[in-house]
Formats: C-alpha cells, structure tokens, sequence
C-alpha cells in the first residue's frame, strides 16, 4: 500500500515575530483532490509554498512521495519539483517570454525535446487548456483567466503528479472559472494528479466534488450520472495560522461549528 | 525602547551583509559552472554594455573638457599650460574615467536590474522559476555580473578615450595648445601601472553595480512600491559603495607599492 503523496508533520513556520503556519499536520493520498479554505491572510499559500519547498517551515517535516524534503537544498529539490506543479494566484507568467516559450520553458530548461517535438508537445497542451490560438502573444495581451490557463498549460506539459492550484478562480467570471475548473477536474480524472486547490469560492469546490470530467460530452457532468467512481475530496481549513478543521466533504458540509457554518452560508 | 530599535536596526545590517556575502560567494562560485545561460548573458552585456554608450561617451567628452578648461586655470599661473594632456589623461585613466562610468552605469543598470528583478519577485515569477527548476541565481544573477564584468571595463577604456579628446579639442580651441604638444604629453606621461590601476578598478565595480541591483531586486517586498524602494536603494548603495571602494583600493594598491 504506498503512502501518501503529501504529508505534512507539525509545521510551523514564522515571518519575524508573526507566526504564519503554527503545528500544521494532515495527510494527502494519491490521486486525492485537497480543498484549503481559509480568509485572507491564514496562511493557505504560504502552505503551498512549504509544499513545493519555497519557504522553509521552522518546525516540522513535510513529506513528499514519503520523503522529508524540508532539509534538501535547492539542487536536491529540483528532482521533487520535476513531480510537482503550481498554478500561481496571478498566473506569474514570465512577461519577457511569449505564450510560446513560457510553456515551452521547462522542457527548454531541461532538454527534454528537440525543437519539432517541443512545438508539437506545445501546441499539444496548448489545446488541453483551450489556448492554442494564443501561442505567439506576449503575457500582457492576455486576460486573466487566460493568463491562468496557459500557466496550467506550462506546469502540465511535464506531467507532474501532484498539481498545487493557488486560487485558480479568484477574481474570473463565472465563465472562466467553470473553464479552470474543468481543467482542473480534467487532471484529476483523466491523468490522476493529486491536486491541493487554495480557493474562496466554496461552490468551485463543490463543483469539483459533485462533478467529473467526461471525456464524451468534454466537460463536467454529475457524479451520479457518471459511470467512474466518486473522487475523493478532503477539505482543510485554515483559521490564525492553525488548521481548524479538516474532513471529507460530508463531515464539512455537515459540521455544526459556527465558523464553518460561516463559509457554508 | 531606543536600544531595542538599534539592535534591531543592527541586526538587520548583519543579515543584510551575511546575505550579500552569500550572493556574492554563490554567483561567483555559479560563474564557473554549468549550466550557463549564454543567451541571457550576451543580452545583458547588450543592455548594459552598448545600451549604455551614448551617456559614457558623452559624460566622459565633457568632463574631459571641463578638467582641461579648469586645470588650464591653475596650470596658466605657474606657465606650465604645456601640462594640460598629461593633467587630463592622469585624471581621467586614474579616477574619473573609472569612477565616472561605473556612476553612470551604476545609475542606469544597477536600478534597472532591481526593478526587473523586483518586479519579477512581486508577481510571483521568480518563485514560478524556482518551481519550474530553474536556479534564479544562475539565470538571474550570474548573466547579470558576468554582463557588467565583460563591458564595464571596455566602456571605461572608451570613456577615457572620449574624455582626452574632450580634453584635446578645449586644449586646441581655447587654450591654443598643438596637436603634437598636448597627445605627445598625454602619452608620455601615463604609464603601466597608472593604465592597470584604471582598468583594475572597473572589475571591483561591475561586481558591485550588478549584485547591488540583482541583491536589492531579489529582496523586495511589498508590491510596486516596495519595487521603486529597491530601485533607489540599488542606485544609492551602488554609487556610494562605489566611491568608498574606489578608496581603499588605491590606498591598497599605494599600500603594496604599486606606483
């Protein structure tokens, strides 16, 4: 039975004398999509960040794929990384590079491909995000939920397994946001990446719970009326830098606290 | 309450150094190494080496004749007016050249390199690199010094240059000086060690004119304008760290015996 794909143990981290994450521990399977609910400022994409190993926790450990990567440098995270994504709240496209070369970057960096290759795996997943007519354009020309689907783009054209979403719906219509979402849906079905998802918006997760992505009709249709099984969704919220509560969506949905109560109503 | 504000204040001022010393270590020790951004770096010796041309020409024209029009002033009273190439060309291959280039490009690249970087670490790109497994101080930094290490010595030589002939056409229309009496005490009088001094200094200040910027961009924070905070801090700290510098390596170099 393998462990989980992320795992975290007692993290703390602090920002001077400002405690950001304090004792922050819970376990993600493989293939297993993680909610993280919190206002403003409790230290959702801190978490992220601690995950993919850009900030450094005080305490703790934080596991990857039964791994402690919280002591390996830089050089020695670059392996763990190759395995993992991020989509940043903003895109954080690189504005010097075209739509092109950003999701290109990666596979430049690595030499993965030849320059044939690299032009068809491109425009490959340039098509999986619906942005393929955007390849030449340069990062300002684009708005913003299509600045986040050509930074999905970028981080899935090296397959990782286990995706990090920084919220990927925050401030998009709601057009564009059932379009990130079925995105984000499309991983987890179809290539089973385990995704962590930092979101306000409770009916995206929602939507994402009760939803998979059918391959025949191209978007999300009802678990109910779908033939695979139910994906499994746990939520984590986030209240003064502690983890306040963390369960499966019907422990959530059902939770009699007032403060969940409050991200319910 | 005042000594709790300095302790902190001198705190920050150690780690500020402990982090500067590790960038300089770590991009110095990256400069040597693969993998080596060579497209990255041929632009940046485009930006900051021929983008600034124009302004060192220019600033190096002028003051070589505004030293040439005050130095005649003084040479006159003695009737030693005979000196004035070999005043000008001293001036300016010892001091002025050097210190006067790397002040303008340490205006012009050492704040556009925090900007840049600064910007990049705001929205959140610098971490996206990171993430996607790239080392910014390979791709942002080490480009970035050995850019200004290649062209700032070069844009002294030229700066020098421009500033004799300054010298020169002050000295032929105004002070009335011939060709031959002006070039042949210019060259005369400069020597070996006076012309190694004057191209040693340049590879002390491009160090500091691109890690000051690369060091202030790399550490912003608080938006876009915590973004023009680091810009004018480059620009400050690289232009005084520069006069200071400039200092101790002649008192050093005096020291040793080198003249």
């Amino acid at each position: 039975m393998p462990g989980p794909a992320i795992e975290l143990r007692n993290v703390s981290l602090s920002f001077d004398a400002k405690r950001v994450l304090n004792n922050v521990s819970f376990a993600l399977g493989r293939g297993e999509t993680l909610f993280l609910l919190g206002v403003t400022g409790s230290g959702k994409s801190v978490l992220l960040k601690v995950m993919l190993g850009l900030l450094k926790p005080d305490d703790g450990q934080v596991l990857i794929d039964g791994q402690d990567v919280v002591p390996f440098s830089e050089e020695q995270l670059q392996p763990v990384r190759r395995r993992m994504g991020i989509v940043f709240q903003e895109g954080a496209l690189f504005d010097s590079l075209s739509v092109f070369e950003n999701v290109a970057y990666r596979l430049r960096e690595e030499h993965l491909a030849d320059d044939a290759s690299l032009e068809q795996q491109v425009r490959e997943v340039l098509r999986f995000v619906e942005m393929e007519a955007a390849i030449e354009k340069s990062p300002s020309e684009l708005s913003g939920g299509m600045r986040r689907r050509v930074a999905i783009a970028r981080t899935i054209i090296s397959n990782p397994a286990i995706m990090l979403y920084d919220s990927p719906t925050g401030g998009l219509d709601p057009v564009t946001c059932l379009t990130i979402n079925v995105l984000i849906a499309k991983m987890r079905d179809l290539q089973h990446v385990t995704s962590v998802v930092v979101t306000q918006r409770l009916q995206d997760a929602y939507e994402l719970v009760n939803s998979v992505y059918s391959q025949e009709k191209q978007t999300l249709v009802p678990v109910n009326g779908a033939s695979g099984s139910r994906p499994v969704t746990r939520f984590l919220m986030l209240r003064d830098a502690e983890v306040y509560f963390q369960g499966n969506e019907q422990e959530f949905t059902h939770s009699t606290d007032a403060y969940v109560q409050k991200f319910l109503a | 309450m005042i000594g709790a504000m300095i302790t902190g204040a001198l705190k920050r001022w150690v780690l500020a150094v402990q982090e500067f010393t590790y960038l300089l270590s770590n991009s110095l020790r990256y400069a040597f190494k693969s993998p080596r951004y060579l497209a990255d770096t041929l632009l940046q010796m485009d930006v900051i080496g021929f983008g600034s041309l124009p302004i060192v020409i220019l600033i190096g024209f002028f003051t070589g004749g505004v030293l040439a029009l005050q130095s005649y002033r003084t040479l006159s009273t003695f009737g030693e007016t005979g000196l004035l190439g070999k005043v000008v060309a001293l001036s300016l291959v010892l001091e002025l050249g050097p210190v006067l280039t790397a002040l303008m490009v340490a205006g012009r690249n050492s704040s556009g390199i925090a900007s840049e970087i600064g910007s990049m670490v705001v929205s959140e790109q610098v971490d996206a690199m990171r993430a996607l497994g790239t080392d910014p101080m390979r791709k942002l930094v080490v480009p970035r010094l050995i850019g200004t290490v290649a062209t700032l010595p070069l844009l002294t030589i030229l700066a020098d240059f421009s500033g004799m002939l300054g010298g020169y056409f002050v000295s032929y229309y105004t002070v009335r000086l011939t060709t031959e009496e002006y070039w042949t005490t210019a060259y005369q009088s400069l020597t070996f060690q006076d012309v190694t001094q004057g191209l040693l200094k340049p590879f002390f200040f491009a160090v500091i004119i691109s890690l000051v910027g690369c060091f202030q961009g790399l550490h912003t924070t608080g938006g876009t304008e915590g973004v023009g905070r680091a810009t004018t801090r480059a620009m400050v700290v690289a232009s005084v760290l520069i006069v200071v510098v400039d200092f101790f390596i002649t008192k050093f170099l005096i020291g040793i015996g080198f003249f």
